[in-house]
């Protein structure tokens, strides 16, 4: 089950040696997948977007509508791969704002300590303190939904559990005594944290960045299920389940594909940070 | 000996599954008896198997490990081919464990008695209260203060020293005929091992009690033990009675871990002292302390009024147990830990207390060396970046220039060239400390600070890097302040001693006539506590213990 | 139990900590929904509105008066228990909201009664047979309901008892219920949605807290003395994660505030979370402040709650 492989081999042998196991593997081949559809969607799609294709309405599986026809006749299948583009799309801006907004201010927080440390995290602390998606709902009352709005609004609710997780990676490696051998030296806040701290804390913060990601493609599909994330005519693939749900009385494909494509979407991304390739070092080599 | 052995082992062989997923031996075939009554030692540097061996006497290994062959023999059971329910009847009951750390071994949540009397709950062998009366029993053996009380304590309210003991009160509780000692003084400071040890012999002595003592340190085990077994990579390198293997070695292995307790007498470096030199550091009326200042004054003040002065080329050891501030002194000296009152020199120049207002050249001409060389390493770097940043940072080389200069300082510390591309996690931890010096190195310092440095390390691997210390001082004419709890470390490479006691200096002398002419009550404690390589030397003591 | 000095400060602290993130948290509401829109006049009269009447409805709602003399007038209503009149229905918000309030608040209660104990049980019961098919099985099933939204969690069950099944009516609360037998169905969909995903949070959050005690020297000691694997998770191991797991309930309730909403809309469940959705598509900002202060401060509860059981059951604060 476990395969091995080896790359960059040094002369002597003693080149790091890379574990990937299948879990990972399929994890990342649909991360990829979703990715590539993200991309390419208008061009795969077999049906533009708002065309009514199909005489009936929530129409089923069939060889001229794979996934089916929605509440006014369109074609499902279409309406995933482009609304990918908005789900992907939003949540990796967002996430992107959010972890390097966190990650610096943590990284920062922790080197100078003190005051800024204490008055940033209770400041950031606080706002944790506000339910996510109750923070999105009171947002867009307040100005509207726009895509903007989403992106910024979905970063600044991820952003302090963000800087949380940095600040306390980097705690833990400011305590240790390269990083004072590094101050005793002379130097600078800047060196200790882009070349002492940062670099290893990062794998770390790259599998937080993909758990964030998670909530983040969650809380937007929550958002546009209740009609406040992606505006019409635009739909996400939560804005998708709102239109049909209608049709979740008829078992309609038009309800339970969107659910999937969400699903499959979170569930890789899940896959893949629980079984990230390990570099393998084996002690007795 | 006629008597049947209470425990025999033969060829025993236990796997471990490497984080490649290959299977590895690391116990090749162990063949060993112990009698009733006798107490053997295990005796090995780290990674040596000799807790691996000893655990497995109850049936039990760490995660990863399984016994793959062989047969361990314990009264009428083999415990190699026992399923794991009849393993736990045998726990406790016939073999009882002490571990090296009672602290992390208590419950944090469960009251002392409670747990020191469980074994007989678990195996059901007496009723509660009779339990509890033979628990105090054992606290009075074991010389433990308030015995009739001490047991409705939670863990965290007693010391270290009087938890190992309460630990031996819990695996003597349901009358082991073996018990298994797994470094049960390496945590404690060498004063109150003496009490610890005491406490320890007496009651196996009394008891009749087999006992497998699981240590590193010769002069510890020539203590307690009969007999001798020395491990190295998996496998038995000698066996004899203690003062067979003490007096007469016959493997080279036992005879390098027997070399290394030789006294080495330090010989002063010699060189002509320009007139009016000034010393390298002076330090006046020092006071540091951790916490939120207030008045001027941190909330926990830790050196109290520190005065001493290394000359040049010369080396001051700093010597006390735990807690006494030898390492606060050492950070406080460095700038780390700014010091809140009195006046530091450097070769005549005023020191200032914090980093911040220190020229770079100051900084520069002292370094500090810590004692983990795992976390002074950043694993993130490769060597060649690790010792390249300070000849960057002081010395402005670059390209070729420095790396010509990051073979020399390996070479300095008789380390391959080729060591430059791995990444500190490659490295052994004698040679990581080697990469650690060789980045105090690299900035060209008159004045290191070595901080417990060999503490961590292995015997042989520990003495290695004192004639390292010392060939390096008498090329570059460099000066120590050495901080470390060993006396016997301190006595080979300073030519001063400072003791330190609760944060403040109890007494200074020269190194060489440290064990005949201390006077402070402290520092003879503190001499007498060291275990000599004799094994009549505890019984010697006559202090209470 | 005699308590140390270090224990109350502690205590003291959290509670001040919660009141500081509140008045925080109510800054916040209170600067999103009344400064962020803009004129709150204009976006009530509309942009066809005269000048005139904009000034007028201005000053009638004391728009006019600084931003931070209106929070804390605002502020001071909500402590008496003054929410301000609904700006669509012109109907005192309290009363809106009262009867929704106790329509949310006994789902909660069905739903933490239902899921608390399962989850307990399931989450020990894996760390237990740590590596068993039991436990494999928990754990693949938490972590397919915390990967997927809440809706498709309610739309899974929907297909399944209701158009596969046709046990239970596919939207709860139509008509009076009548019997017991029609009360178990009006409430089964949401309570089973919502109690999924507070579960399944609950269920990961316990196996880790009782795995990571389990890992320690003195369960391993416990081993030693011949402890059965019984006793060294519910004796030993257990009442060390007590204060973690208590955290782990009272952060997994937490996320009923999320999946409230969610659940609340999909079923036409009316309670409080259902008004403030609609609230929100009407734009009705004193009853949306209101909704949203009570799921902040019901959300604080939980968390503090979760904080000063993790201080309570930490035995070196004990004297």
């Amino acid at each position: 089950m476990i395969s091995v492989l080896r790359t960059s081999p040094r002369p002597g042998g003693t080149g790091p040696t890379w574990r990937f196991n299948w879990v990972g593997r399929i994890g990342l081949a649909m991360i990829l997948f979703w990715a590539f559809v993200a991309i390419f969607a208008p061009m795969i799609a077999p049906y533009p977007i708002g065309e009514i294709a199909d005489w009936d309405y929530f129409g089923p599986m069939s060889g001229q509508f794979w996934l089916g026809s929605d509440y006014l006749g369109r074609d499902v299948l279409s309406r995933i791969l482009v609304g990918s583009r908005y789900t992907v799309g939003i949540s990796l801006a967002a996430v992107f704002v959010a972890c390097a907004g966190g990650v610096i201010l943590g990284m920062v927080a922790a080197v100078m300590g003190g005051i800024f440390d204490t008055l940033l995290s209770r400041l950031l602390d606080a706002f944790n303190g506000i339910p996510s998606l109750l923070f999105g709902l009171v947002v867009v009352a307040a100005v509207g939904s726009s895509i903007p709005v989403l992106v910024l609004t979905l970063a600044a609710i991820y952003l302090p559990g963000a800087y949380r997780f940095a600040r306390a990676l980097s705690v833990n490696v400011n305590a240790m005594d390269f990083v004072t051998v590094a101050r005793a030296r002379g130097e600078r806040t800047p060196y200790l944290i882009f070349r002492e701290i940062f670099p290893n804390i990062l794998g770390p913060v790259l599998a937080d960045l993909g758990v964030r990601f998670v909530f983040i493609v969650l809380l937007l599909s929550g958002l546009s299920f209740l009609g406040l994330g992606v505006q019409p005519p635009n739909a996400d693939w939560g804005a998708l389940v709102r239109e049909n749900i209608e049709g979740l009385s008829l078992g309609a494909p038009a309800v339970i594909f969107p659910c999937i494509a969400i699903a499959t979407l979170t569930i890789s991304v899940n896959m893949f940070i629980d079984n990230l390739p390990k570099k393998i070092r084996d002690r007795s080599e | 000996m006629t008597q049947q052995p209470l425990v025999s082992v033969r060829d025993l062989r236990i796997g471990a599954v490497t984080d490649a997923g290959r299977k590895v031996e690391i116990i090749k075939g162990l063949d060993f008896d112990i009698h009733p009554g006798e107490i053997v030692a295990l005796i090995g540097e780290s990674g040596s198997g000799k807790t691996t061996t000893a655990l497995s006497l109850m049936g039990h290994c760490r995660p990863g490990c399984a016994i793959t062959g062989g047969s361990i023999r314990v009264g009428r059971h083999d415990v190699a081919a026992m399923s794991e329910s009849a393993r736990a009847h045998l726990r406790g009951t016939e073999v009882s464990y002490v571990p090296q750390s009672a602290a992390a071994a208590f419950n944090p949540s469960k009251r002392i008695m409670e747990q020191v009397i469980e074994i007989t709950d678990i195996h059901g062998l007496m009723p509660k209260a009779e339990a509890e009366k033979k628990a105090v029993e054992l606290f009075r053996a074991l010389a433990l203060p308030h015995p009739d009380t001490i047991g409705t304590r939670y863990p965290h309210q007693v010391s270290g020293g009087q938890l190992q003991r309460l630990a031996a009160a819990m695996a003597l509780i349901g009358d082991p005929e073996l018990v298994i000692f797994d470094e049960p003084t390496t945590a404690l400071d060498v004063t109150t091992q003496i009490e610890v040890l005491k406490a320890f012999k007496s009651v196996m002595a009394a008891g009749g009690i087999a006992g497998v003592y699981v240590s590193h340190d010769l002069a510890v085990v020539a203590q307690v033990a009969d007999r001798i077994i020395v491990l190295k990579g998996g496998e038995i390198q000698e066996e004899g009675g203690t003062e067979d293997i003490l007096h007469r070695p016959a493997h080279p292995y036992t005879k390098a871990l027997l070399a290394a307790f030789e006294p080495v007498p330090h010989v002063p470096a010699t060189r002509d002292k320009a007139p009016n030199e000034a010393p390298i550091l002076q330090v006046e009326h020092l006071f540091a302390g951790y916490g939120a200042v207030r008045k001027g004054e941190p909330d926990v003040k830790i050196l109290k009024d520190v005065n001493f002065r290394i000359e040049r080329g010369k080396n001051l050891g700093v010597i006390g147990e735990s807690g006494s501030g030898k390492s606060t002194l050492a950070r406080a000296v460095a700038g780390i830990l700014p010091a809140y009152r009195g006046a530091m020199k450097f070769d005549g120049a005023e020191l200032r207390p914090d980093l911040q207002s220190r020229s770079k050249d100051q900084l520069r001409r002292c370094q500090m060396v810590f004692q983990l060389a795992d976390t002074a390493l950043n694993p993130a770097q490769s060597i060649e970046a690790i010792l390249s940043r300070p000849l960057a940072f002081y010395h402005g080389l670059s390209g070729r220039a420095k790396a010509a200069r990051v073979a020399e300082l390996l070479d300095m510390v008789h380390l391959p060239a080729a060591m430059r591309h791995r990444l500190p996690g490659e490295l052994s931890g004698g040679q990581k400390q080697r990469i650690n010096l060789a980045r105090a190195l690299a900035a060209e310092p008159e004045l290191i600070l070595c901080d417990e440095i060999t503490s961590a390390l292995d015997t042989v691997v520990a003495a290695a890097i004192l004639d390292l210390l010392k060939e390096l001082q008498s090329e570059l004419g460099l000066s120590y302040m050495f901080i470390s709890h060993d006396l016997s470390t301190v006595e080979a490479i300073c030519d001063e001693v400072l003791v330190m006691l609760k944060g403040e200096v109890v007494e200074q002398l020269p190194a060489a006539r440290m064990a005949a002419d201390a006077q402070h009550p402290y520092s003879r404690l503190l001499i007498s506590s060291v275990p000599q390589l004799d094994t009549g030397w505890l019984a010697g003591l006559d202090r209470a213990g | 139990m005699p308590r140390s000095l270090t224990f109350y400060i502690l205590i003291a602290q959290r509670l001040g900590i919660a009141a500081v993130t509140l008045v925080i948290v109510s800054f916040a509401v209170f600067f999103a929904t009344e400064l962020l829109p803009g004129d709150v006049a204009q976006v009530l009269l509309g942009q066809a509105a005269t000048e005139e009447a904009v000034a007028g409805l201005r000053q009638a709602m004391g728009l006019d008066e600084p931003a931070i003399w209106r929070f804390l007038s605002w502020l001071g209503g909500l402590a008496t228990g003054d929410f301000g009149m609904s700006y669509v229905s012109n109907i005192p918000v309290a009363e809106l909201i009262s009867d929704r309030l106790s329509n949310s608040l006994r789902l909660a209660a069905v739903t933490t009664a239902i899921s608390v104990p399962l989850a307990l049980a399931l989450g020990i019961g894996a760390a237990m047979w740590q590596g068993s098919l039991f436990d494999r099985a928990v754990s693949i099933l938490t972590i397919s309901v915390i990967s997927v939204p809440e809706f498709m969690v309610a739309t899974l069950a929907v297909l399944i008892f209701a158009v596969w099944l046709n046990w239970l009516p596919a939207l709860s609360y139509g008509a009076e219920a009548g019997s017991f037998g029609a009360m178990l169905k009006a409430y089964a969909m949401p309570v089973i949605t919502l109690g999924f995903v507070v579960s399944a949070q609950m269920i990961r959050m316990t196996r880790a807290a009782v795995i990571e005690t389990i890992n320690t020297p003195y369960v391993e000691m416990a081993l030693l003395k011949g402890a059965s694997r019984r006793r060294m998770v519910l004796g030993h191991a257990l009442p060390n994660a007590l204060g973690p797991i208590a955290n782990a309930v009272a952060l997994s309730l937490s996320y009923l505030v999320g999946g409230v909403i969610i659940v609340e809309t999909i079923f036409n469940y009316p309670g409080v979370a259902k008004l403030m959705v609609d609230a929100v598509s009407t734009r009705d900002l004193p009853l949306i402040q209101s909704c949203a202060m009570i799921f902040c401060v019901s959300y604080l509860l939980l968390i503090t709650i979760a904080d000063l059981t993790a201080i309570l059951s930490n035995p070196r604060l004990r004297r």
